[in-house]
């Protein structure tokens, strides 16, 4: 009988706890909350790692260990038709900040393709030549932390010296204007 | 013991996440079945038959025939369950960005799905336009599902990719979990192994 109980507290309280957990998990980060804490795979590209100033080795890195005071993240699928379509307007804006010596260090940008494997990162990045560092997260870990949302997504986190991550923009869709969205960046993030 | 074992893992079963990133290219219109059961039919030919022969009205008004292809292209035939589902609508948009990889390996693409030609039109019209040609398999429902055994009890196929050579003989089969997208590196694995 104590055997019984015991077990049914066992199912209730897993019953509990993962419906806590997708609660907490379920809603996109919001704008003035610290971004969800997420580990992204180590890259293996040195280019990459040069560009998010990030040392190489170890299996994952969070992205307050960039090297910036924005991170621009991205949440893309290469089986999303609107992602595709948004693909040579994010290279513009990964050329926009990469060509101006005041945004230069200060901003990088990240893609996470939810959902896609490694192989499925790499034939995405050679069909659209994308310089920006893409991240593979084939069992949707990330993608689930994010509130699973719709693709293409865009986040922007602000980082303290201290490691501190505050979202700063949070939308789902298309860029449109590069200049526009970059100007709203800087205005957000108190970049001068 | 043994009971609670089974009844947790039940509750775990219950909360599994069912994994997909919908593009917003579909908007609200995906309806989600929730998780199905990962295969639901018993398959009907084996890798190194012969194909079984179909032929099929496509969206772009053409009549494809498999036997066309036969001395000319290696195919690749890519059944996936319906039209507005989740997975499904992640699966052929990928496709279509790596014509490429087909053309290197000497193959074609027919997508098949047992929906009518309206309800393809409309659902591939949200990918973008598509290189390859979808096939409509709605009437008699299924029988070409059904020939290769990848025909669901509830009368949608499953998502699965067959490989047949430009000899007609199947080379290669994944009748994959419906509620999984087949990692593409399968696919090209496969399709360079004909060479």
């Amino acid at each position: 009988m104590g055997r019984k109980i015991s077990g049914l507290i066992t199912v209730i309280l897993a019953l509990f706890i993962a419906t806590a957990i997708s609660a907490a998990e379920n809603s996109p980060p919001k704008v003035g909350s610290p971004l969800p804490n997420i580990e992204l795979p180590m890259l293996n590209n040195p280019a990459d790692l040069q560009y998010l100033g990030l040392p190489a080795g170890g299996k994952s890195f969070k992205v307050n260990q960039i090297k910036a005071k924005v991170v621009i993240i991205q949440i893309y699928s290469m089986y999303c038709p609107y992602c595709q379509a948004e693909a040579p307007n994010v290279n513009r804006l990964y050329a926009a900040i990469e060509n101006s010596p005041a945004l230069k260090d200060k901003i990088k940008i990240i893609g996470i393709g939810a959902g896609n494997t490694q192989f499925e990162v790499g034939t995405y990045k050679k069909k659209y030549t994308v310089a920006l560092p893409l991240v593979p997260d084939d069992d949707f870990k990330i993608h689930k932390i994010m509130g699973e949302v719709r693709t293409p997504y865009f986040i922007a986190v602000k980082l303290s010296d201290s490691g501190r991550t505050e979202v700063i923009y949070s939308r789902l869709g298309a860029l449109e204007n590069i200049d526009l969205f970059l100007a709203q960046l800087v205005k957000l993030s108190g970049l001068k | 013991m043994k009971k609670t074992a089974i009844l947790t893992v039940i509750a775990f079963c219950f909360f599994a996440y069912n994994a997909y990133a919908a593009s917003d290219a579909f908007k609200d219109n995906i309806y989600n079945p929730g998780q199905l059961k990962p295969v639901d039919s018993v398959l009907k030919v084996k890798v190194g038959q012969k194909a079984p022969d179909f032929i099929l009205k496509a969206v772009s008004g053409e009549t494809v025939s498999l036997k066309d292809y036969r001395g000319k292209k290696n195919v690749v035939i890519s059944f996936v369950p319906a039209a507005w589902t989740p997975v499904c609508s992640d699966q052929w948009p990928g496709y279509n960005i790596i014509s490429d990889i087909f053309e290197n390996n000497d193959a074609v693409l027919l997508g098949i799905t047992v929906d009518s030609i309206p309800t393809l039109f409309s659902w591939t019209n949200q990918m973008g336009k598509l290189w390859f040609e979808v096939l409509s398999d709605f009437w008699p429902h299924g029988k070409v599902a059904a020939k290769f055994g990848v025909l669901r009890s509830d009368g949608v196929a499953e998502r699965a990719l067959f490989i047949i050579d430009k000899k007609g003989i199947i080379r290669y089969i994944d009748v994959h979990n419906i509620n999984q997208r087949p990692p593409l590196e399968d696919l090209v694995r496969e399709l360079e192994r004909l060479k």
